[in-house]
């Protein structure tokens, strides 16, 4: 178990440097920032103040490990729109990214997971058909066009609920509907062929066949052997909420994580966005090293997987 | 068959015509409606230009926002006197030609890749799965923001960063495939009788790989048309004057109130393209490969 953990922490630790090194390259790589921030007009002086301000006539390699230093100072450079630190910047739009992240997260296990079992349980019946088919549903359409087509009818058509902006409960309620629906898809889909998997195994047909009765078998037996495939699943969640929020988020004017994002891509602020992206990547990082560790532990036989 | 002599009918071999007809007389109803779907977007995406009644750019400032069933425009005009079934004809065909040609590219890469790695094994093995994790690790839409805020948005960034979505999914399963394959006889033989590295995964792993890597490509393929059009969406990708499924998504989403119905065209052609790209790869995942999950 320790030399597992140690080898899921060194490969964390490689990611995250893979993912810095990333960072560091492409906002070098992408030609000169002092005159992709200051324009093709500006004045050489102004130029070449900006681009000793940020270091960037000093050697590669050098630029490198400065780099890498100051990631791990928690120095992450100043905005180049307002001049202010960056980290700080991103940091405030964290709770607003979580305040829709985390609802949609619980909606999410709490609709997919019992949805999928009970799917699996009546397998084929007509109410398997139709979760396989709201799940399929749910996961192919984009969340752009759910939550545009939410906004169409319960606030353009109907009045009741409000179309974009932070303020009341009341506003997050399309956002997290329309942020949940991809999810709940997935997960269901996931759930069903878990538990499926499950119910197929000859330990359930032992059970049932020593004279179980048929819910203690599924209580017993069936549900905590599900159960662990569904961990590996809540780390995809993280990523696949990560990346719709900044979809919903723009859509829904909600002034979180995401949103910054795009308007720092859009204003090539490049100090935000390789904040957002190393923030974003050590969630990550930390999410699938919490998944991974916890299967291990409750799952003995997952640890000789590592590698698989 | 003109003999008398000859069995009954019903116990001859049936033709090969026949049997075909009898097994697409089989398929569920769902998945013929799916093939249907496709088939008919294939065939707009392939004569998109000639099928559109009038040029994507085609202002005309005398029916804006012209709702649809109107003469002339029977999917409306949008905010410029544009018609909208112009442009999404034209969108169907570049949507669907960037991911196919997306697809493909990452289907390739990952593929190699994954090979390489069961090949070479060792340092490389190492390096390959690290970039694995790393892939896995970083949203893809939020890397593909990334990449166009420092290089900037245009067509070929677009496909360039779509032909890495989900490589790394084909990298870890033809890894893990061909670990297999190798361990199994025929690689064993053909590596004994002398054949080169190349020649053993081309000629004879592939080919007995290619029934799971088809049916992951299959259901990938949805996949990647929501990915594209999410980012066209969200402003990178297919510029003005052209026009993707996405971005007409996006400028539509302006006039929501007022003409919804240039939103709503893109948005049902999208939900309908992938759902039945789905149904077609679990369909084929049943049929072809019951190991992928």
């Amino acid at each position: 178990m320790m030399s597992f953990a140690l080898t899921r922490l060194l490969r964390a630790f490689a990611t995250l440097m893979l993912v810095i090194t990333f960072a560091f390259s492409i906002l070098r790589l992408s030609g000169d920032p002092a005159i992709a921030v200051l324009g093709p007009m500006a004045p050489a002086a102004a130029l070449n103040a900006f681009r000793e301000a940020w270091g960037l006539t000093e050697p590669f390699w050098v630029q490198y490990s400065k780099y890498v230093l100051s990631i791990f100072a928690g120095d992450f450079g100043d905005s180049m729109r307002d001049g202010l630190p960056a980290l700080p910047l991103v940091l405030e739009r964290v709770p607003a990214t979580l305040s829709l992240t985390i609802p949609s997260l619980i909606l999410t296990l709490t609709i997919g997971i019992p949805a999928g079992i009970v799917a699996a349980l009546h397998r084929n019946s007509l109410l398997d058909r139709t979760v396989i088919l709201a799940a399929v549903a749910g996961f192919t359409v984009p969340s752009f066009v759910v939550g545009l087509v939410l906004v169409l009818i319960f606030s353009v058509t109907l009045g009741v609920l409000p179309s974009g902006g932070q303020g009341s409960w009341l506003h997050g309620v399309l956002p997290i509907i329309t942020m949940s629906t991809v999810s709940i898809g997935l997960v269901a889909r996931y759930s069903r062929s878990a538990m499926l998997e499950v119910l197929n195994a000859p330990y359930i047909r032992a059970a049932s066949a020593k004279g179980l009765k048929w819910r203690d078998v599924i209580r017993l037996h069936a549900l905590p052997n599900a159960i662990l495939p569904l961990l590996t699943i809540i780390g995809l969640m993280v990523g696949s909420l990560i990346a719709g929020s900044v979809v919903v988020e723009s859509i829904f004017s909600w002034p979180g994580m995401g949103r910054l994002l795009i308007i720092s891509v859009a204003a090539r602020d490049l100090a935000v966005v390789q904040c957002i992206l190393i923030l974003i990547t050590v969630l990550m990082v930390c999410a699938n090293l919490t998944v991974d560790l916890l299967q291990a532990w409750l799952d003995p036989k997952s640890r000789n997987k590592a590698h698989a | 068959m003109t003999d008398m002599t000859a069995p009954p009918a019903a116990i001859t071999q049936p033709s090969r015509l026949s049997r075909a007809i009898a097994a697409l007389r089989r398929l569920p109803l769902a998945v013929e409606l799916a093939s249907a779907w496709l088939l008919a977007m294939f065939v707009i995406a392939a004569l998109a230009h000639v099928l559109a009644p009038y040029e994507i750019s085609e202002i005309d400032l005398m029916s804006r926002l012209v709702p649809p069933g109107s003469p002339g425009h029977w999917l409306g005009t949008d905010e410029l006197g544009r018609d909208v079934l112009s442009r999404l004809l034209v969108s169907i065909r570049s949507s669907l030609l960037i991911a196919a040609l997306a697809t493909i590219l990452s289907a390739t890469i990952g593929t190699v890749l994954g090979f390489l790695a069961a090949q070479r094994r060792g340092v490389f093995e190492h390096a390959i799965l690290m970039f694995v994790d790393f892939q896995a690790a970083l949203p893809f839409i939020i890397m593909a923001l990334a990449v166009s805020a420092f290089v900037g948005a245009s067509v070929p960034v677009l496909v360039g960063l779509m032909a890495f979505y989900g490589w790394e999914r084909y990298a870890r399963l033809a890894r893990g495939l061909a670990l297999s394959a190798m361990g199994k006889g025929y690689a064993g033989a053909v590596m004994q009788l002398g054949a080169s590295p190349m020649r053993v995964f081309m000629r004879h792993i592939l080919p007995n790989v290619s029934a799971t890597l088809v049916v992951t490509m299959t259901l990938s393929f949805s996949e990647v048309i929501l990915a594209e059009s999410g980012l066209s969406f969200l402003g990178l990708g297919v510029q003005l004057p052209d026009s993707s499924l996405g971005n007409m998504i996006g400028f539509g989403r302006d006039y929501l109130t007022t003409a919804p119905w240039i939103m709503l065209a893109p948005a049902a052609v999208i939900t309908l393209t992938s759902l039945s790209v789905s149904i077609l790869g679990d369909w084929l995942r049943d049929r072809l490969d019951p190991s992928v999950s």
